[in-house]
């Protein structure tokens, strides 16, 4: 008898207690992120698909089109060109293209690169029901996003840039606010000494 | 003018027109409070876990419920293959018509009444078991393995808690002499200390008796954490599982209109019905808002306990409710006879 009056009156309390914790919680801010209105910023980490990083002194990509992301492309989603543009010293890049139906963010390619001319971008609203929107022209995306860039007034804040490799710090300090997403590929950088980025090849 | 076309009308044609006018306003609170308290409980349970609930359809999710009516009412009622087609086409009317009897009788104010009858809560607990009827019938007619265990859990449940409900309500009769609830909101005037709930002089334990009310009225109306009746997680929809369309909407709505039932009468049994609290200014506005309060703590506990087990369900009632609400009965009679 005593002992089920009080597993009454625990039990009781109990059911008091947990009513107290969700009154508590029925007024505090909803923590909800409506989607479609709003997104959660991605953290610096977050590995989305490559991009090309912009070298922020000529307003150029870093790329000189060495190849090597292609060649450590496990999956051989990555075809870069590049030509040696009249006036310069190395070859330039002229075209990237990601096929990101393939890619499986390995990350290879962004290990791969030399100087830092690729990262992982912040972009994950990729969801699409045409096939061609995943063969990605990175080298368009990133004059496209010079093009922007240029109209916002250069939103400068270069605040430095989430998932580039320490090898390309200058180059990501010129990235314009809007270019978080970029896909992920590693191109070949020149070597300090910068020999002709050709010869890479 | 108008008064005096009315005052003629009225006095030509008095019961008629009390009729239709308590039929049409009773469907109408009944319609809107069964919509609108959707929309509270999605509301409440979102705001209980931190999200904001329903947004998108008209401000703040108000049209919400006219979204989902006109969902409902577009959709086919489908009535199973094997299924008895007239019992299962019956009992969510069986399970509406009880609950909008009942309401006749709720005084919501002091002249506000469709009929005040000297039997009302007899009136009222004699419609209720009507419900446990409609469910079971529901399930069985539907012709579906998880409907006939949740229409066997059901009566077994409703049996089990309409017995210490009752004597709880015995025990009032007691307290109060009169089984007519205009009556018993008129003894409990002048300020909240002469609510029944607060007559510890009479018994005690009043606040306890209140207590095995109100979970008595959870279980009666099958709502969590004693929703055995639909305890979606286990028997895919209970009783429902067949249900399509209105079908489904009018078992749904009759479970608001039962909660409405419930907390109605627990106003007039507990709370002084429409007397204000401070004892100035009673009115219908004082009725309603206790009985919304309380039907915002029905939503509260059902978005704070999981589901019991169907177990713990009948030995809460057996073990605890039946022996503790004997006990309120006995020390009231024992009170009354040595204090009276």
């Amino acid at each position: 008898m005593k002992n089920s009056l009080k597993e009454i009156a625990t039990g009781f309390n109990s059911l008091v207690t947990g009513m107290r914790i969700t009154l508590g919680q029925f007024f505090k801010p909803s923590v909800t992120v409506q989607y479609p209105h709003e997104s959660l910023k991605m953290p610096e980490k977050f590995r989305g698909h490559i991009e090309l990083v912009r070298d922020p002194e000529t307003g150029k990509a870093v790329c000189y089109a060495c190849k090597l992301c292609e060649r450590a492309c496990p999956s051989d989603c990555i075809t870069v060109e590049g030509a040696k543009l009249d006036g310069a010293k190395k070859k330039s890049v002229t075209n990237y293209i990601l096929d990101f139906t393939k890619c499986s963010l390995c990350g290879s390619c962004v290990e791969a690169c030399r100087d830092g001319a690729i990262r992982y971008s912040h972009e994950y609203n990729l969801a699409s029901t045409n096939k061609e929107d995943y063969i990605m022209d990175l080298f368009k995306r990133l004059e496209n996003e010079g093009l922007e860039a240029e109209r916002v007034g250069q939103a400068s804040s270069p605040a430095g840039s989430p998932g580039v490799p320490p090898g390309a710090v200058h180059s990501s300090e010129a990235r314009p606010k809007t270019c978080a997403a970029e896909s992920p590929k590693a191109e070949p950088p020149p070597t300090p000494n910068s020999q002709l980025p050709g010869s890479a090849k | 003018m108008i008064q005096s076309i009315w005052h003629f009308i009225l006095s030509l044609w008095p019961e008629p027109l009390r009729l239709v006018l308590f039929v049409a306003g009773i469907m109408a609170f009944v319609g809107g409070n069964a919509a609108y308290l959707v929309w509270v409980e999605r509301k409440g349970a979102a705001r209980f876990q931190r999200r904001p609930g329903p947004t998108e359809v008209g401000w703040a999710g108000l049209l919400q419920p006219i979204a989902d009516a006109a969902k409902l009412l577009s959709k086919q009622l489908i009535v199973p293959a094997g299924a008895d087609s007239t019992l299962f086409r019956m009992a969510p009317l069986l399970m509406m018509s009880p609950v909008l009897m009942s309401l006749a009788v709720i005084p919501w104010g002091q002249s506000l009444a469709a009929r005040n009858i000297n039997v009302g809560l007899l009136m009222i607990f004699a419609f209720g078991s009507v419900n446990v009827m409609a469910v079971m019938l529901g399930g069985w007619s539907s012709r579906n393995k998880y409907a006939i265990i949740s229409a066997a859990r059901v009566v077994s449940q409703n049996v089990a808690y309409e017995i210490p409900m009752l004597l709880v309500v015995i025990t009032m009769i007691m307290v109060t002499g009169t089984m007519n609830l205009n009556e018993i909101v008129v003894q409990q005037a002048g300020g909240f200390w002469h609510w029944n709930f607060f007559r510890v002089w009479v018994n005690p334990l009043m606040p306890v008796t209140f207590l095995i009310f109100y979970i008595c009225m959870l279980a009666e109306t099958n709502r969590a954490p004693f929703d055995m009746a639909e305890a979606e997680s286990e028997l895919v929809a209970g009783v429902y599982t067949e249900y399509a369309g209105m079908g489904f909407g009018v078992f749904f709505m009759a479970e608001y209109a039962n909660i409405l039932l419930g907390c109605a009468l627990a106003t007039v049994l507990f709370l002084g019905g429409w007397q204000s609290p401070i004892g100035v200014f009673s009115g219908v506005f004082w009725f309603l808002v206790k009985m919304y309060l309380l039907i915002f703590s029905v939503v509260w506990i059902r978005w704070t306990f999981p589901r019991t087990q169907f177990y713990g369900l009948l030995n809460l009632s057996w073990k605890i409710l039946i022996p503790a609400s004997l006990f309120t009965l006995i020390l009231t009679s024992a009170m009354m006879k040595l204090f009276r």
